[in-house]
């Protein structure tokens, strides 16, 4: 096969992608726009917003328990490799507060939770797609947005913070757990590191990006939920998409919103 | 009534729809026949409004609900009931709460008043106890009836029926073709009824139809379709494999 004929397979293949990329962003935001759109009337019913709540944020507290524990003692652990010789260990508190709360926190939550719940959302919302429940609801007059993406979308974002802080402080515990047994710091030199270095807008902004996270999470969810195609296999391949899509992009509005807040806003 | 003017619809690369013209007159039972795959559930979509003609028009008493925006087609759509082919009722609610779904969200009924309707519309067809059991649960011929429990829940004025008697017993099937029957008497509910069961067909039916090729190429009463010497519709109701139409 000729060189040339690879290439414009190639190149037909990238144009052909990013169409598609162009097309669902265009979608997305729509999807959002019918969000705002529909936010007070999808609201009133707030028993749905609840059962949602119930769902994500229930539903994660052992996972999230687990994985913070851990990344506080991995935290421990590696700061006071990196702290040797160059950094008194007795720092190692605040180090281990700040990097969590600002990053190791919401980020590790908003993946975990876009892993288990972007995931079942999108099996749930596409399931009901192929069997044509969504038609139903709409037949009945019942708007989905409103019905099924709000409360959704709406229950992610209050739930986000909520499991950032359980996240923040289940993890400032596993690293003190680590520090005190194994590293050779005082409870109380640890905790008043803590409390030398605690600032409000470190946790503002985590519990910001956490919100916003939240609502990356609940419309990938949606999103790919909605767009589910043919039976069993679509489904599967909705709820992959839904998870990529929402841990890609909550990894890349975390750099966005870093340089927001702590270039501009916070910048000192 | 009910007016469909020169519809046309391409799915994929299969044209479903093409110039199909349909009358349905008010406080008719009119019954759609024609072979698996020829366009009838594609055809009730159009009318509610889930699916949108490439074109062609379509009057619900005078007005076109062709581009209609959502907010203004919900409003047509309060009007109508539609049983779906797979039922789908939804699965993560009770049997209960699918029926009585609609009520909670557009009407000010309280609870118990929107209990004791839903009970007395799965009795209707012929359901019992079954409000506390989830769709799951039932069997295939159960959540048909439990989906068209939900259909008549609101007391629509048009319904839409997607193969209402397939999957249940001929006694049952009676006790459904008498409820479509009593509805339109009781009700003058209008009704479009899309069957393969010719014995339901022949009980329920006004006039009916039959599409083909993405038209109706056929409407009479029961009577002209027992009489009728058109060849496609006798091959359909004797149901032989030759004649014209092709079964690929
Ligand atoms: N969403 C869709 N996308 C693509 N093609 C579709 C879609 N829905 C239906 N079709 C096609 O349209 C045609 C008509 O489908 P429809 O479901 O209306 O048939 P039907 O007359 O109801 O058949 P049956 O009696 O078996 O229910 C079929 O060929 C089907 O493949
Ligand atoms: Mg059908």
């Amino acid at each position: 096969m000729a060189a040339e004929d690879l290439a414009l397979r190639g190149f037909e293949y990238i144009r052909r992608r990013a169409f598609d990329w162009v097309a669902d962003v265009g979608r997305v935001a729509m999807l959002l726009g019918d969000v705002c759109r529909f936010l007070v009337p999808g609201l009133r019913s707030m028993r749905l917003v609840v059962a949602q709540m119930e769902a994500i944020g229930v539903g994660s507290l052992w996972l999230v328990f687990v994985i913070s524990l851990f990344t506080g003692a991995v935290a421990a652990v590696q700061a006071a490799y990196q702290f040797s010789n160059v950094v008194p260990l007795k720092y190692i508190g605040s180090v281990i507060l700040r990097s969590v709360i600002i990053e190791l926190g919401p980020v590790l939550t908003a993946l975990v939770v876009g892993g288990r719940v972007g995931a079942s959302i999108a099996a749930e919302l596409g399931t009901m797609s192929v069997t044509e429940q969504i038609d139903a609801l709409r037949a009945m007059a019942i708007n989905p947005v409103r019905y099924l993406v709000v409360p959704r979308v709406v229950a992610a974002i209050i739930m986000m913070p909520v499991l950032t802080i359980f996240a923040d402080a289940i993890a400032v515990f596993g690293g003190y757990v680590v520090s005190v047994t194994s590293i050779g710091v005082s409870t109380h030199t640890y905790v008043s590191a803590l409390k030398q270095y605690f600032y409000y807008k470190d946790l503002f902004s985590g519990l910001l990006k956490a919100g916003f996270f939240g609502g990356i999470i609940g419309l990938m969810g949606c999103y790919h939920g909605f767009s589910t195609e043919g039976g069993a296999e679509g489904v599967g391949q909705a709820t992959t998409r839904a998870v990529v899509a929402a841990c890609v992009l909550v990894l890349i509005s975390d750099y966005v919103l870093a340089n927001v807040l702590f270039r501009f806003i916070f910048a000192s | 009534m009910i007016r469909i003017r020169e519809l046309s619809k391409r799915l994929g690369s299969k044209q479903v729809l093409k110039d199909c013209d349909l009358d349905i007159e008010s406080g008719e039972t009119i019954v759609v026949l024609g072979p698996s795959g020829t366009g009838k559930s594609v055809l009730l979509k159009h009318i509610i409004g889930l699916m949108h003609p490439d074109l062609g028009s379509i009057e619900i008493e005078g007005e076109n609900i062709v581009g209609m925006s959502e907010r203004e087609i919900n409003q047509v759509r309060k009007r109508f009931g539609m049983l779906f082919q797979g039922s789908a009722l939804f699965d993560s609610m009770t049997v209960g709460e699918n029926v009585g779904l609609s009520l909670r969200e557009h009407t000010r009924m309280t609870d118990a008043e929107i209990a004791r309707r839903v009970s007395e519309r799965l009795e209707w067809v012929g359901l019992k106890d079954v409000e506390g059991m989830k769709p799951a649960s039932l069997s295939g011929g159960m959540r048909k009836r439990a989906g068209l429990a939900r259909a008549i829940a609101m007391d629509p004025q048009f319904i839409l029926y997607d193969e209402p008697t397939t999957g249940l017993d001929p006694i049952m099937s009676d006790v459904i073709n008498q409820l479509i029957r009593d509805l339109q008497r009781r009700m003058g509910v209008t009704s479009i009824v899309v069957t393969h069961d010719l014995i339901s067909a022949y009980h329920v039916a006004d006039r009916l139809a039959m599409l083909h090729g993405g038209k109706i190429v056929f409407s009479g009463t029961p009577d002209q379709v027992r009489a009728t010497t058109d060849p496609m519709v006798r091959q359909f109701i004797e149901g032989s494999s030759t004649g014209p139409i092709q079964p690929v």
